[in-house]
Parts: structure tokens; C-alpha cells; sequence
């Protein structure tokens, strides 16, 4: 299983992580709103992680960081 | 004393700049300024500097400003039409308290008006030159050897300021041709550590920049760049007075027009004619202190311009409109005759009438 | 084991862009061609005009923010000056194919050894969405509220192909950042776009076709889509000039 790290409060809530996420890990958090005011990204099922990457390639603003073990 | 060379005006200012260590030159070809880039072009390679035809004028005063931002001495020259193309660059420069030297050897306008000497752009060299609130330090040079001395001074002035010096001659200044002595003692120029010289890892990335979206940070840089200026006017202005000791009549001229009006002093003293001159060597910041001497002696300045009386509320303000101030002309590339000014001189020492 | 992070080269300022825009994306490939040349040190950025005015603050190299379409000559200059700097521009559409067409022909022409990363996202995006000379036929713009009309104001420049008729430049390459394959495509073309200056090769231009969600009106994703839909049918991705490749071939 692969790690994600978010910089939460620099995420703009724009959703490309969500959308290009093979495994559906990902969720802009509805109950949660950020300094900038958006719903931040979250990791909903991170068990379910490959670590691809996918998400920190798509994202606009670098704030995601993927480990492995 | 040095060895003379006879040398074309122009050729003495792309020569100094060279002895002052300006290896970059970009320039687009306008007459009657064409001599300095064709000096560049083969001086340059000879001495392992740069000198590059830009596309347009536009594009040569950015070469300079991306020389600038890396702190090498940089320069373009130019003509009236082109300098215009060169004000959105001219306040950039300004904006990010960059050096460069530009020189303007002044054509008739406006528009593209004609090839003949004029200076007629002395409000845009020296009310700003493009938009928002700046200067450039404005040298006007009254022969050869002064194109080249003041090209000189003008790098260091922009290097100890920070900012555009402008050396504002004309088309007679540049294609004149007398003995110039080149031999200088160059001082290095000052560190420069905002310049963007790639950070080698070793500190925090320099940023050169005119833009600042706060209002407070854009007023605040606006207020200590004019504290720079007030330094300039209490420091760097320079005149020559001739005659000025006993004069009753005083003549205010600069670059080619001054060299007249001294033919015309002379011409005049031999009649019994107390006239004196005073030449502002540097246009911005204009020499008041002279002036404020004057205004208490004579009784009336006389402006010798090649404009159509740009200088006249310099004049007026520096010697606070105690004297009248009257205009001896002539314009579109015309040079006023030694025989005119003296006409003038002759009517204002009668009082008005000839 | 870190399977990605944050490039160095990128500071760790929040960039200002709307949400979803791909000006991030780009920045960070420059960023990681950057780290991975290990010339981070020694370049030198120039930042434009319009929405990316800022980046400035998004690079931990040196930067320079330049006059509207002027990037290309202030490069020239610092290229000029520090022949050992590694020097690129980052510049918009209406800043490299409107208002700086001159100094974007002419660099080519020269053959400057610069390299030069193009966004077109074929709008006006800091002004407010306005009409760019890359938007396309029929497009709805601020300032083309019925359309883009062919017949009133003419079609969009193709920059690439354009360029491409020049002797000068050395590599044209035109990528979009609309899906994973797109974006490790683009890196790979910045990558070599960076990788040409630095053994002297010359002129290099990568255009990257990318999206404005704010001001065409659609959502991050459906911006995305567009750029498959509309941008790539009429803005072909691929290599336009390659001339070491060229040569090789011969």
C-alpha cells in the first residue's frame, strides 16, 4: 500500500485527483473546507492505493506527495 | 595629455562606452544615430563583446534590460522615432531600478518628421519618457569630447543610482567630427548583488520585477525611488556659466544650441554687451542653483532651443519667474544662426526693441 | 521509497491560479526538468505578461518579469550577457503570438539558444477571457461574444507550424497536460527542450495546449475533455522541426 500526503491547505479543490484516480482513493471532502475555502481532497480508501501517482501528475497546484514502503 | 584622435560624435560615444566596459550593444538602424551601431558592429566581435541588430527598437531596449537584469554594463542608442518605441522598455527599466545607458541623438518631429538635428524631445527625456512616475539622468553633451566624456559618466551614474542615463544629443553632435582624447581612468563598477546571475544554489533566488499588485508596496517603492532622485538634484547637477560674472543678459542653452549662442556672446561683448551663458550639462536634474544666481542679476534669460520652447519652464522654475524668460528658435531640423541669437541679445538689452 | 514530490525548483509559495487551471502542471514539469538537469543553479527564468506575470514567485531559480511579449528579447539579452546561464521563457498565448509575435519570429530566426515554453490555452486569461489569437473558429469569447468570426477578425495562428517554415529554430514540439499520457509526453518534450540548450543546440519551443476552466466556462474536467475535442483536432500535437533528429537521419 502507498502513502498520500496532502498539502491541504494549498488544495483548490479542483477534483483532476479524483477524477483520474484508477482506483477511486480519492474524494473532495464535503464536510471539510479549507483555509482557501475550498473542499480539500482526501484519501477516502487509501488501502486501495498503487501508488501510480496518477493524482500528484494531474495536480495542478504539487500538493500531493505519494511513498511507497 | 593624452593623444587626440578625430572622431565623429557618434563613433566617440560607442568608443567610451566601450573604455567604460559596456561589452553589450543592441540597436536598430535610424538615421542620424547609424554610426554607432556600424562602430559596435565591428569593434564588438574584435573584443570578445556582443553587438546584436534587434528587430525593432522594442526589442533592443528589452536586450538591454535582460543584459541589465544581469548586471553587465549595457547600452542602445537611437533617434527620436525610436526612442518613442523604447519608452514602454525606458519604464520597465525605471520600474526595476535597472542600469543601462541610451542615447538619443535627436531627429525634427514629431512623427517621423525628418533626418535634421533637433531638440525637440527634451520633455520626453526629461519629464519621464514613458509611463509612471520616473526619471532618467539626462546629459547633454556640447561637443565630441563631452559625447564621449559624458557617455562615461552617464555608466556610472546608472550604476551608483540604479537607473536609465540618457545621453540626449543631436543630429549636428553626433556627425561632427573633432580631436577626442579617449583616455579614462575607469573605476570597476559597484557589486551587484540583485542581479539575476543564476543562484549557483548559494542563496535565495533574485527576482528583478516592476510589478507590485499591493498599493501600499507600489507607493512605498514610488516614494523611495523619488528620495533617490532628491539625492540626484542635490548631487549630480552639472552646468558650465560663461561670462556670467558681470552679465546683465544671460543666454540658457544646451548642445548644439549652446555653441551658437557662445559665437553670439562673443559677438555681442565686442559691442559692450554684458551677456552670459549657462549651459545645463545635465538636463535632468536640471542645474538650478545657477539660475537662482541670475534671476537676481539679469534682466531677462534667453532660451536657444531647437524646439519649440521645451526648456522654458525648467528656466522659469528654476529661476522662479523673476526674470522674464524669452525663446530664440528655430525647429523640423533648422539650427538658429549665431547672427539670430545675437539679434536677440541685442533687443533684450534694449529692452525689447532692436 | 518517495514516488514523487514536489520539485525542488518550485518554491513553496501557493500559486495563484483558478482551480483546475494547468499553468500549475506545466510549472511543475519545468520545475522537475530543472532538478533532474541539475541546473536549477544556473538558470535563469523570464516571466511574461498575463496570468503566469507571477511565476516569478514560483520558481526558486532567478526570474525576471519582462514587458507584454517582450520575454523573448530580455532572454536574448541574459542569454547574451551569461552564455553559461540556462535561459528559458514562459510566456501565454496572447503575449507569444499577439503582442510578441516579433520578438517570438526573430528569436527563432536567430536560432537564440533559449528555450521557450508556450501555453495555449487559447483565451485571455488575467484580463478576463477575452479573444486570443489562438482562439478558435467560432469560439465564445469575451470580446467574440457571437463566436469567433473568421471573416471579421481571421484565424488563429498556428505558432508551431509557423515557426516551422524558419530555418532558425532547432525544436518545435507541441504537447497538451489533458491526461496522464499527455503530461508525461509534455515533460519529455520540455525535457529535451531545456536539454538542447544546455549542449548548445539552439532555439527551442514547446507549445503546450492547456486549459482555462474559468474562462471557457466548464468545469476542471470538462476543460480537460474540450482540449481533446476541440484544441487537439485543430492544434495537431507532435515534433513541428527537429534538426539534430534530422541531420541524423540523413
Amino acid at each position: 500500500m502507498a502513502k498520500l500526503t496532502f498539502q491541504t491547505d494549498k488544495c483548490k479543490g479542483c477534483g483532476l485527483c479524483v477524477d483520474v484516480c484508477p482506483k477511486g482513493v480519492l474524494a473532495l471532502a464535503a464536510d471539510k473546507i479549507n483555509k482557501k475555502g475550498h473542499h480539500p481532497v482526501e484519501a477516502v480508501n487509501e488501502e486501495a492505493c498503487i501508488g501510480c501517482a496518477f493524482c500528484a501528475t494531474m495536480c495542478p497546484d504539487c500538493i500531493i506527495k505519494v511513498t511507497r514502503p | 595629455m593624452a593623444d587626440k584622435v578625430l572622431m565623429k560624435g557618434n563613433e566617440a560615444i560607442a568608443e567610451a562606452a566601450i573604455k567604460a566596459g559596456c561589452m553589450h550593444y543592441f540597436g536598430y538602424p535610424i538615421t542620424p544615430q547609424t554610426e554607432i551601431a556600424a562602430y559596435m558592429a565591428k569593434r564588438m566581435p574584435k573584443i570578445g563583446g556582443v553587438f546584436l541588430q534587434a528587430e525593432s527598437e522594442i526589442a533592443a531596449i528589452n536586450m538591454v534590460y535582460g543584459v541589465a537584469s544581469t548586471g553587465h554594463r549595457v547600452m542602445t542608442s537611437s533617434s527620436s522615432p525610436g526612442v518613442s518605441l523604447k519608452s514602454e522598455g525606458l519604464s520597465y527599466l525605471a520600474g526595476a531600478d535597472l542600469p543601462s545607458l541610451i542615447v538619443n541623438v535627436q531627429r525634427g518631429g514629431p512623427g517621423l518628421g525628418g533626418i535634421q538635428p533637433s531638440q525637440s524631445d527634451y520633455y520626453q527625456a526629461t519629464k519621464g519618457g514613458g509611463h509612471g512616475d520616473f526619471h532618467m539622468i539626462v546629459l547633454a553633451p556640447a561637443s565630441v569630447q563631452e559625447m564621449a566624456d559624458l557617455t562615461v559618466k552617464g555608466f556610472e551614474l546608472a550604476d551608483k543610482y540604479r537607473m536609465t542615463s540618457m545621453i540626449l544629443a543631436d543630429g549636428t553632435m553626433g556627425q561632427m567630427m573633432e580631436p577626442v582624447s579617449l583616455d579614462y581612468d575607469i573605476a570597476p563598477a559597484p557589486e551587484k548583488p540583485w542581479a539575476t546571475t543564476g543562484t549557483k544554489m548559494e542563496r535565495e533566488h533574485n527576482i528583478v520585477n516592476s510589478l507590485f499588485l499591493s498599493p501600499e508596496k507600489l507607493e512605498q517603492i514610488n516614494f523611495e525611488r523619488f528620495e533617490k532622485y532628491k539625492a540626484i538634484e542635490e548631487n549630480e547637477a552639472m552646468y558650465e556659466e560663461y561670462m556670467m560674472e558681470d552679465a546683465e543678459i544671460c543666454v540658457c542653452a544646451f548642445g548644439i544650441a549652446a555653441r551658437v549662442a557662445k559665437n553670439a556672446i562673443n559677438e555681442a561683448r565686442k559691442q559692450g554687451i554684458k551677456v552670459g551663458l549657462i549651459r545645463p550639462i545635465t538636463l535632468w536634474p536640471f542645474p538650478s542653483a545657477p539660475f537662482k544666481k541670475a534671476a537676481a542679476q539679469v534682466k531677462e534669460i534667453i532660451s536657444v532651443e531647437l524646439s519649440m520652447g521645451q526648456m522654458i519652464d525648467d528656466i522659469k522654475l528654476a529661476s522662479e519667474c523673476k526674470v522674464p524668460v524669452t525663446l530664440c528658435n528655430r525647429v523640423g531640423g533648422m539650427i538658429p544662426s549665431p547672427e539670430q541669437v545675437l539679434e536677440a541679445i541685442v533687443k533684450a538689452n534694449n529692452g525689447g526693441a532692436l | 521509497m518517495v514516488v514523487f514530490d514536489k520539485p525542488h525548483a518550485l518554491t513553496d509559495v501557493p500559486m495563484h491560479y483558478c482551480p483546475g487551471c494547468t499553468h500549475g502542471i506545466v510549472h511543475r514539469l519545468v520545475a522537475e526538468v530543472i532538478d533532474e538537469l541539475g541546473i536549477e543553479g544556473k538558470t535563469i527564468g523570464v516571466a511574461p505578461v498575463g496570468c503566469s506575470v507571477m511565476c516569478y514567485d514560483y520558481f526558486n531559480c532567478d526570474m525576471i518579469e519582462a514587458a507584454h511579449g517582450r520575454a523573448p528579447a530580455v532572454a536574448t539579452g541574459v542569454k547574451r550577457a551569461q552564455p553559461d546561464s540556462i535561459v528559458f521563457t514562459y510566456q501565454g498565448d496572447g503575449d507569444l503570438a499577439s503582442i510578441g509575435m516579433a520578438e517570438t519570429v526573430h528569436s527563432a530566426a536567430r536560432n537564440e539558444n533559449i528555450t521557450i515554453i508556450f501555453i495555449n490555452n487559447a483565451i485571455y486569461g488575467m484580463t478576463g477571457g477575452q479573444m486570443a489569437p489562438t482562439s478558435l473558429p467560432g469560439q465564445v469569447t469575451q470580446t467574440s461574444p457571437y463566436g469567433r468570426d473568421v471573416n471579421l477578425c481571421g484565424y488563429p495562428v498556428k505558432v508551431c507550424e509557423m515557426l516551422s517554415q524558419l530555418d532558425g529554430p532547432e525544436y518545435l514540439e507541441r504537447v497538451a497536460v489533458n491526461n496522464v499520457k499527455n503530461v508525461k509526453a509534455a515533460k519529455k518534450a520540455i525535457k529535451k527542450a531545456f536539454q538542447n540548450q544546455v549542449e548548445g543546440k539552439g532555439f527551442s519551443l514547446v507549445e503546450v495546449i492547456s486549459s482555462c476552466p474559468t474562462n471557457w466556462g466548464l468545469t476542471p474536467k470538462k476543460a480537460l475533455e474540450w482540449i481533446d475535442e476541440k484544441m487537439i483536432p485543430y492544434y495537431p500535437l507532435g515534433v513541428y522541426k527537429d534538426r539534430t533528429a534530422k541531420e541524423e537521419n540523413k
